[in-house]
């Protein structure tokens, strides 16, 4: 019984690393409809970026803030004006391959700009172990969960309570509505980008950890992170931390009672039967939508 | 009629002359330098090896140059990135072959170089390589040499040490799902069972796999005396972190990466207590690898793990070859590399006296490291397997 525990909990911890990348999916789409494949590259970048400012010796937080305001220009405001908008009036086609080969540029750009190896990334928190219940955890995975769980809900209730959350959705739901009812479009949606942006460094700083700093660290996790995302539904962001926690509960008792072997088989599994009996995701809300 | 005739034939010479022109010009920049290839794990999984053997290499390079270069020709090296992708390395040992090359260096993965060592076969070119896998010198490829330990030869060291100084009885095995991990797994577990030690635990896990602890669990389930991990570096240092975390307080071992620069680096305290058999390691107590060491740092900035050892060495291995040759010819450079005796005391730049024996294996000295506060600490001096069979004192206990 311990060692289920301390399975599941271990997979609850990696789950909600891919929550958090998967609700970068889910709000791009539920408030530009942009479906973002270079979403792990996101995460990847703010990590090299605050080892960058680290160099220059500031402290963990002040680079992540630094961090936050840099990426929030280059993967917020730069992305939607460069790669978004012009793509986006072209259907959605467009930018998800643009998206793809954005991911494979950033990869290949810090591969060959910085460096290939994977590097060390300080820690937010302390090293320090818990026993509870017969199960041993980290301070960080703890600190992971709840920072991860509150960003999850802080996001949904600010889409949902807040006048210019509503707003965002609107735009989503009904462009030519908004702009009717005098919401300003273009800048709600550039409030998604750079929240988007915001969001995956914050992802960085606490997956980055353990994850390493490499040039190739989103790509798993952006899969993953896409899996969690239909799974849990990807017109809603609490599904996306759904998602993401059955994803790594799944994937850690495979590996531990079916064979390590298959262990990355199991999201596409849990995809597959998502897609086959609930193609809206377990939370999602079915929505007609012109195609 | 005639006049087509003559024109064709004026073609023909025109040809010719234009052939023995480059053949002219080729032979001539082939006499000023000795072309070799270096092919590599720049980046991806295998970066940390890659970067490591090429800067070593280079080093060597610089050096000999500096020195007249070998039986008066100076090296010229081109350095290519395998991605850790043995499709690509496959590819980059044909590009070597078609430039003409007098010899290649790696690839370090043990699945490129099984691929790409069949092109250097065909050409006839002697391979150096870092790659461990024990079917690498298996297969009867007169043409490769190896620049550390196969597996054949550093598993029953490592297996000795658990036997004997250890007294493990059983032993969880967790390695890591490719060409590497499953020749490492295989000897390990044929070495333990020649010593009358039980494999408990036979654990795979994938490259790139970032959470460790259904593997852990597994092992600690097993309720093995020891544990021995052998996965590439990023996956040691997670694998020992879990480990950790999760309060396994039985002793766990390793064969060189478990105790790498990169993986204590990576690690961080959890590395610590750590214990692996080293072919090579910068903190040998060695007066000619600490000056390797020193120069090293200071051309790059960074303590080099034993990969760095690895290409170094290498391109010593090869001039001393050359030189016990006596000309620059393939052939003749294959035949007297098996064999091959060199002291460090003659040629200072293989750092340690070793032997090849004529499969292409290296044989000599190394190290028991333990990793405390963050670094190698040198445990034990092992001697050369082949010197070694009525010396082990730790396996009579």
């Amino acid at each position: 019984m311990t060692d289920f525990l301390q399975l599941l909990f271990s997979g609850v911890a990696t789950g909600s690393i891919y929550a958090l990348a998967a609700l970068g999916f889910t709000l791009l789409w539920q408030a530009s409809g942009t479906i973002n494949f270079a979403q792990g590259e996101f995460v990847m970048l703010p990590a090299f970026l605050m080892l960058g400012f680290a160099a220059f010796g500031l402290p963990l937080l002040p680079a992540f803030l630094a961090t936050c305001l840099v990426a929030s220009v280059l993967l917020g405001w730069a992305f939607k004006r460069g790669i978004a908008d012009p793509l986006l009036r072209h259907g959605l086609m467009p930018i998800v391959v643009a998206t793809i080969g954005l991911s494979i540029a950033m990869r290949n750009g810090v591969r060959s700009g910085y460096s290939a190896e994977a590097h060390p990334f300080p820690s937010l928190f302390p090293d320090q172990l818990l026993q509870i219940a017969g199960v041993t955890v980290t301070v960080g995975e703890i600190g992971t969960l709840v920072l991860a769980l509150a960003l999850v809900l802080g996001t949904q209730a600010f889409l949902a309570r807040t006048v210019t959350g509503r707003a965002m959705q609107a735009v989503a739901q009904n462009t030519d509505s908004a702009t009717v009812l005098g919401i300003n479009v273009p800048r709600m949606i550039l409030y998604t980008f750079v929240i988007n942006a915001v969001l995956a460094s914050a992802t960085a700083l606490l997956v980055t950890p353990t994850y390493l700093a490499k040039f190739d660290m989103g790509e798993s996790l952006g899969n993953k992170a896409f899996f969690a995302a239909i799974i849990g539904g990807f017109n809603n962001s609490r599904g996306a931390l759904l998602g993401g926690v059955i994803v790594g509960v799944c994937e850690n008792l495979a590996a531990a009672y079916v064979s390590p072997v298959y262990k990355d088989a199991v999201a596409l599994v849990i995809f597959m039967l998502v897609i086959l009996f609930k193609p809206q995701g377990l939370l999602g809300r079915r929505v007609e939508r012109k195609v | 009629m005639t006049h087509r005739i003559n024109r064709r034939a004026n073609l023909l010479t025109l040809g010719l002359a234009a052939l023995s022109l480059s053949a002219f010009s080729l032979t001539a920049a082939a006499e000023a330098t000795l072309k070799i290839a270096s092919i590599q794990e720049l980046s991806g999984g295998g970066a940390t090896v890659g970067n490591n053997f090429k800067n070593g290499m280079d080093l060597a390079i610089a050096e000999i140059n500096a020195a007249g270069g070998i039986l008066g020709r100076k090296i010229e090296v081109t350095h290519s990135d395998s991605q850790s992708n043995p499709g690509v390395a496959k590819g980059l040992a044909q590009k070597a072959v078609d430039d003409n090359v007098f010899a290649v260096f790696g690839p370090g993965y043990s699945g490129s170089m099984m691929v790409s060592m069949a092109e250097t076969r065909r050409a006839e070119i002697p391979n150096f390589t870092g790659a461990e896998a024990n079917a690498i010198t298996a297969q009867g490829n007169p043409y490769v040499f190896r620049t550390s330990f196969g597996q054949a030869t550093s598993m029953p060291k490592v297996a000795r040490y658990i036997a004997g100084k250890l007294g493990a009885k059983s032993v969880a095995v967790i390695f890591v799902n490719n060409d590497f991990g499953k020749g490492g797994r295989d000897m390990i577990t044929k070495a333990l069972g020649d010593l009358g030690v039980k494999v408990v635990a036979d654990i795979s896990t994938d490259a790139g796999q970032v959470d460790f602890s259904a593997p852990v669990q597994k092992a600690k389930q097993s309720n093995a005396d020891a544990i021995f991990v052998y996965t590439n570096e990023e996956e040691a240092a997670r694998a020992l972190r879990e480990l950790r975390k999760q309060g396994v307080n039985k002793p766990i071992v390793g064969e060189t990466v478990l105790t790498g620069q990169k993986v204590i680096e990576l690690a961080g305290e959890a590395a610590n207590g750590a214990v692996a058999h080293v072919g090579l390691t910068v903190d040998a107590p060695n007066p000619l690898v600490g000056k390797f060491k020193d120069n090293f740092v200071k051309a790059y900035k960074y303590v080099p793990d034993h990969n760095g050892i690895k290409g170094y060495t290498s391109v010593y291995i090869m001039k001393a070859g050359i030189e016990k040759a006596g000309k620059l010819d393939r052939a003749a450079l294959v035949k007297a590399l098996h064999g091959l005796k060199v002291s460090a005391a003659k040629e200072p730049g293989v750092l340690l006296d070793l032997s090849i024996d004529d499969k292409g294996d290296i044989d000599r000295e190394s190290f028991l490291v333990e990793v405390k506060a963050g670094h190698q600490v040198v445990k034990e001096v092992l001697p050369a397997l082949s010197a070694a069979a009525p010396a082990a004192p730790v396996a009579k206990k």
